[in-house]
């Protein structure tokens, strides 16, 4: 019967009509403003950059190394290193980034930083609702507007933060064992009457943070392979 | 006036070049009309132009014109390093970035001769299916929307493809720029969890097939539609390096997931559907029959997915320098034959990194289809061909 297709189409449009009263599986749309689909674990949407503790400057965990602004692909990050340096995570001396800007408006939420990033110091955000009415200002974040703290990387991706504490401690407790190897064998050398070098000691004064004396000689932290060079 | 479709009256100018476009003569009543259907036609699916001449409904003669997305996608990738062309590669189909993902994985694990670890294998299988069956889906919304069925079946195509969408978002972050792939594995492993979510998905796909076919195969306006419109004859595909379900719905039996072998194909058991009217509805129904085959190549990978890493532990991420070489990777991308090309010098961008888009190579042959019919069919041949801009013109 010419029709019948038409016909039986319809129903199944009917059928759908209906079921989207009583069928959570037909009806597939929500208000968004007011309701919301949980965003998924590992949802990337714009990096920002961990620190450690409370204080965002003191705890930030770049070390200014530069990789990811050479592996970022459109080239949406700038980084200025700084004169000076502060103690890292193991109480090791780094340089750290004077500037760190991100455009967002040409980032392009790759993961590419992440992946490459060798101090777990960058990492994704999930937060999405970033409109603003500056498209030049307001879309070039600082380092400030970019530092989260761990607690919310925590927050945002639980697993994902969890493995890299992880990995975090082990280094530590590998860095911290080295120094005491290091600081046993110079008391060792002291004993045996040579005197500890002026200079790391100046080193050690410099770094409150330092557990034992001569960190920055003793313990070298996990250095990038530098590869793109 | 215009003739009926069926006796058209198309007179071949040399019959012995049969792989070139027919020569339709106008009837000699009044002039031609040259229309610009396009760059911002909706029916282009984007920024695609086709200059068409008109006698009166029928077209005489059809200029596609490609370009306006043009972004440089090929210098960029030759200027940066392989992994940062991985992001970009989303960018081409961005209906199956994990399928783009994969074909210049392949390329570049050619080049350096890496081995992927078997779950990884498993999971590319996956991903890969599922994006064909997406964009299959989506397709085909895409197609009946041009036919006027305004909005109805897209949504429904949707809605399935918004499930596994979720799915992609799950397991690597973004829902349509997935980044996923990489020399020598997968960014991430999948969860238990992600594992028996795609389970539950791939189960109700068949439901949502058997749904799509009662809606749609025996609708008289669909078949009176497509049926013997737009054939495009298996000389001519073959001739003009047509590949994919335009390919196999002009009947020709070439499948590169057959053909080629590549990642592990071999252990799955899939057969591959064949047209024979090598019209609209075959193309539709080819379509609609991978998507089917597809769930049954998901069944049988989420059954057998072995644990072990899926990554290469022995696999470079920062200072890849690949040495020189050349290695050509192509894979059976739900669009057809999608390929990277890629020359090494040893440093750490390539040589030369070039992309043949199934897309474009597709959409040479429009003319040939067009030809003879009626203005309102050219959209739906357009449809048919399952194009998307950003890869025809990259």
């Amino acid at each position: 019967m010419l029709g019948e297709g038409i016909l039986k189409g319809l129903t199944e449009t009917a059928r759908n009509f209906a079921g989207s009263f009583v069928s959570a599986e037909r009806l597939t749309t929500v208000q968004y403003p007011e309701q919301r689909i949980p965003t998924a674990e590992n949802a990337r949407v714009f990096p920002f950059l961990v620190y450690d503790g409370t204080d965002w400057e003191a705890g930030m965990r770049c070390v200014a190394c530069q990789i990811c602004e050479k592996e970022c692909p459109p080239k949406c990050i700038y980084i200025e290193k700084s004169k000076d340096k502060k103690p890292d995570f193991v109480g090791k001396m780094q340089i750290y980034p004077a500037k760190f800007d991100i455009d967002v408006s040409v980032c392009m939420s790759c993961q590419i930083c992440v992946e490459v990033c060798p101090f777990e110091a960058i990492k994704m955000d999930t937060e999405f609702e970033l409109s603003t009415t500056d498209r030049f200002g307001g879309l070039l974040y600082d380092r400030k507007q970019l530092s989260r703290s761990n607690e919310y990387y925590h927050k945002i991706h639980p697993t994902e933060a969890a493995e890299v504490d992880a990995r975090l401690a082990e280094e530590k407790a590998k860095a911290e064992a080295k120094v005491k190897a290091a600081a046993e064998a110079a008391a060792a050398k002291a004993a045996a009457g040579l005197s500890v070098s002026a200079k790391s000691t100046a080193v050690s004064a410099a770094s409150p943070a330092a557990p034992v004396a001569n960190p920055a000689e003793a313990a070298p932290a996990p250095k990038p392979d530098g590869g793109g060079e | 006036m215009s003739a009926p479709a069926t006796d058209i009256s198309i007179k071949l100018a040399r019959q012995e070049g049969w792989n070139r476009p027919p020569v339709i003569e106008p009837d000699g009543e009044g002039e031609l009309l040259e229309v610009a259907m396009g760059p911002h036609h909706p029916s282009t699916h984007g920024v695609f132009r086709m200059d068409v001449a008109l006698d009166g409904e029928r077209v005489i003669r059809l200029k596609p014109v490609f370009g306006y997305l043009h972004r440089n996608h090929e210098k960029i990738a030759e200027g940066t390093s392989y992994l940062a062309s991985m992001p970009y590669t989303d960018r081409l189909d961005y209906f199956c970035s994990l399928t783009n993902n994969w074909a210049y994985a392949l390329a570049v694990e050619k080049l350096v001769a890496q081995t992927v670890p078997e779950r990884a294998e498993y999971m590319r299988v996956i991903l890969a299916e599922l994006t064909r069956i997406q964009n299959h889906a989506s397709s085909i919304g895409f197609l009946l929307q041009e036919m006027g069925a305004s909005g109805t079946p897209l949504m429904y195509a949707f809605r399935e493809r918004e499930k596994i969408l979720d799915l992609f978002e799950g397991l690597t972050g973004s829902r349509m720029m997935c980044n996923y792939m990489r020399f020598g594995g997968c960014r991430v492993d999948a969860s238990p969890a992600w594992l028996d979510a795609t389970r539950k998905v791939v189960a109700g796909i068949p439901e949502f097939v058997d749904e799509f076919e009662q809606f749609l195969r025996t609708n008289e306006i669909l078949m009176a539609r497509t049926q013997g419109m737009g054939i495009l004859r298996p000389e001519l595909a073959v001739n003009a390096g047509v590949t994919g379900p335009m390919l196999r719905a002009s009947g020709v039996n070439y499948d590169i997931r057959k053909v080629d072998h590549y990642g592990i194909y071999d252990r799955f058991k899939f057969r591959v559907p064949l047209g024979d009217h090598w019209d609209i509805y075959d193309r539709y129904m080819v379509r609609m029959l991978e998507i089917r085959e597809s769930i049954g190549i998901l069944e049988q990978a989420l059954k057998e997915i072995p644990g072990g890493p899926v990554m290469d532990p022995r696999a470079k991420i920062r200072g890849f320098r690949p040495k020189p070489g050349e290695a050509y990777g192509r894979i059976e991308a739900p669009k057809g034959e999608l390929g990277f090309y890629l020359i090494s010098d040893g440093s750490p961008n390539p040589y030369r990194y070039r992309v043949r888009p199934p897309s474009l190579i597709n959409l040479t042959v429009l003319e040939d289809m067009c030809l003879g019919h009626n203005v309102a069919d050219v959209v739906l041949i357009f449809g048919s061909v399952d194009i998307v801009l950003g890869e025809v013109d990259r």
